[in-house]
């Protein structure tokens, strides 16, 4: 027991310095595992539904309206499903279970951290994104501004942020395919790119809705059971729970309290801001919204969304225990060797796995690690297809053809758009395979707080908001905000090799700064712009307003 | 009636501007509580590591930091369940008759 307190010391330690709070996203370099026919079996029959549904799906995509936003014809609650399974990623499910497995309490703090920002969205977007969205959500700063700019600049916003968030999903599914089905990771990167291809290519938003709220289902499903399991064994009392757990861990009482996790206020604080507002400016989270008839439903989808997230968040939290209870008194079964000390089979991340065999033998940990490789194939068809609409509907039909265009068109463009992005996905993935992508989440979430949340808020709430004052102030935004990543630890130490001290940004996330700049600049340059256009802009204020708080005028079920 | 017409009727309503100014404001409430609430929790980790700590009660192993981050994220399910349920009937009744009397 002695011993164990080396591995699990020095893994929370790599957790607690590497990124900071970003590390649950990542799931780190892998020892590929023995090949696991159960787990392959099982993630084959998932495809083979999933794949039944796209086929069902490919005969009702008919339009750009049915391929970006399934005609407008989810319900709230299975929107709430979907943007839970958009959400709920394999690295929260496998990284907050591991850290809480490695440092107890700490993984509390994190998956508060990834809950906080559904509220916002709540209170101040969902309704009016709705009412003033048609496919993407430049739809909607773009009711009374330029559409050439602001369109370009929201194509950008969401392409970065897409383009981060996808390197971290690709080089995760790699990883964990070594893992749980002890596969290469060549098999796993090309894998996911043609099948997410197929889900986009010919279901659109109806195929990747259903695999997201199948997928969702399904995540919720097994780690209910697990945590049920788990909490049977101490006769549903928690203080039992956590008795036990300090009774076999090496940290003893400490993982019942706040770790290295947060020592800088600043860095804390920082790191909270993009979580709460980065969810509010993710691109794949946003269009979301237009698939629902109503604002009515768009409410609904965002109450669901954040019960079923914070309900799996509190489950993780139980598995991490779980894993302590289970797994440590049984280090022949689940550790390096049979020794403590040199840490679990594959890994930290692999708490969850080896608990579902502990809880629920072989076949229950088929599912969960196909649950788990599953999860990260609907992450990526969603981020697919909001690149694609950024690409076809902001940049082609609006910014390059006016509008003018029809809308079988449109669709054959995003359709080129998602092959090029399937295959751009699978190259990002071997590209950045040997790479320590633990910050590409957390930077996705940095870029969309101060890029796209600072452009969406001001342009739907500020009336002399303007063109230039939004495009100014959301570059700055996003310029600030991968630039500063780029010279914090994270990058410049753990990523680039620099020597440790040698970083020029000592805080773990930009947000604070590069949000505050963003908002800082729209504000100044809106103010100073007294151009013709931007008179025109603030007469429509009032009209959009009117739509965005009553729905009068907006897109019903689009584009009929 | 046209789309045009409505606009217009609903902008020179001031039972329009009340509305939005008042639910404007249960928004923002809303907003603050909720940073309060996660933003308290996250300065109390940095800043008082022992109070998260300390047992709930002598002999216990539990250590409130629990039941107050697990608090947390019930606070945020809650918080939005009460918004989405209140403009749900509230809010949309208001706007809905607000929409009504411009249509007319």
């Amino acid at each position: 027991m002695i011993k164990a307190k080396h591995i699990l010391g020095g893994a929370a330690a790599l957790l607690a310095a590497g990124a900071v709070l970003a590390a649950g996203a990542d799931l780190g370099q892998a020892q590929k595992q023995a090949t696991n026919w159960t787990a392959i079996v099982m993630f084959g029959l998932f495809v083979g539904i999933t794949l039944w549904i796209t086929k069902w799906a490919a005969a009702k995509t008919k339009t750009a309206a049915d391929f970006y936003t399934a005609g407008g014809g989810i319900t709230g609650f299975q929107n709430g499903l979907a943007i839970a399974g958009d959400y709920m990623s394999a690295a929260s499910f496998l990284g907050i279970s591991g850290l809480v497995f490695g440092s107890g309490f700490d993984g509390l703090i994190f998956s508060i951290g990834w809950l906080v920002g559904w509220p916002v969205i709540t209170f101040l977007m969902a309704e009016r994104l709705r009412n003033l969205g048609k496919f993407t959500f430049a739809d909607v700063a773009g009711y009374r501004f330029d559409a050439g700019p602001i369109r370009t600049f929201a194509a950008c916003g969401s392409l970065v942020v897409v383009a981060f968030y996808l390197i971290a999903q690709m080089v995760g599914a790699g990883q964990l395919i070594k893992l749980l089905f002890g596969l290469d990771y060549l098999v796993a990167v090309c894998m996911v790119g043609a099948i997410m291809m197929i889900y986009v290519l010919f279901g659109g938003m109806t195929a990747t809705t259903w695999v997201q709220i199948i997928k969702a289902v399904m995540l919720l499903t097994g780690a209910t059971f697990m945590a049920f399991a788990v909490m049977m064994q101490f006769g549903f009392s928690p203080e039992a729970m956590f008795k036990r757990a300090v009774e076999v861990h090496s940290k003893k009482d400490a993982i019942m309290g706040p770790g290295a996790l947060i020592n800088d206020p600043v860095s804390a604080i920082s790191v909270g801001m993009a979580l709460m507002f980065g969810t509010a400016g993710l691109p794949h989270i946003l269009m979301r919204f237009f698939t629902v008839p109503s604002a009515k439903e768009a409410r609904k989808s965002v109450g669901w969304a954040t019960t079923w997230i914070g309900y799996f968040y509190i489950l993780t939290f139980i598995i991490g225990f779980g894993a302590i209870t289970n797994l440590i008194p049984n280090p022949a079964d689940y550790f390096v060797n049979g020794e403590i000390a040199k840490g679990l089979n594959g890994g930290g991340n692999m708490a969850a796995v080896h608990l579902s065999k502990a809880v629920g033998g072989d076949l229950f940990m088929g599912f969960i690690s196909a649950v788990a490789f599953a999860t990260i194939l609907a992450v990526v068809a969603g981020l697919t297809l909001s690149g694609a609409s950024a690409v076809s509907h902001d940049l082609y039909a609006s910014v390059w053809r006016h509008g003018n265009v029809d809308s079988a068109t449109e669709l054959r463009v995003s359709k080129i758009t998602t092959v090029c992005l399937g295959i751009f996905a699978v190259l990002l993935g071997i590209v950045f395979e040997k790479e320590n992508v633990a910050f590409m989440v957390m930077l996705a979430f940095a870029v969309a707080c101060s890029a796209n949340f600072p452009v969406l808020f001001m342009s739907v709430l500020w009336k002399d908001c303007t063109t230039k004052g939004a495009v100014a102030g959301g570059t700055v935004g996003l310029i600030s905000s991968v630039a500063l990543t780029i010279m914090s630890p994270a990058v410049w130490e753990v990523s680039l090799g620099h020597a440790k001290g040698s970083a020029m940004f000592p805080y773990a996330s930009p947000a604070i700064f590069s949000m505050t700049a963003a908002f800082v600049v729209i504000y100044l340059v809106s103010k100073m712009d007294n151009s013709a256009q931007a008179a025109k802009e603030r007469a429509l204020f009032p009209a959009q307003l009117i739509r965005s708080e009553t729905g009068v005028g907006a897109s019903v079920s689009g584009g009929h | 009636m046209k789309e045009e017409d409505i606009v217009e009727r609903i902008q020179k309503n001031p039972k329009f501007m009340q509305f939005v100014k008042m639910r404007n404001n249960y928004s923002i409430v809303l907003s603050i509580m909720m940073m309060v609430v996660y933003f308290g929790y996250i300065l109390l980790v940095a800043f008082n590591k022992q109070f998260l700590a300390t047992k709930i009660s002598a002999g216990a192993v539990t250590s409130i930091g629990i039941p107050l981050g697990v608090g947390v994220l019930v606070f945020t399910i809650v918080i939005t369940a009460i918004y989405v349920r209140r403009a749900n009937n509230e809010f949309d009744a208001t706007k809905d008759e607000i929409v009504r009397e411009a249509s007319k």
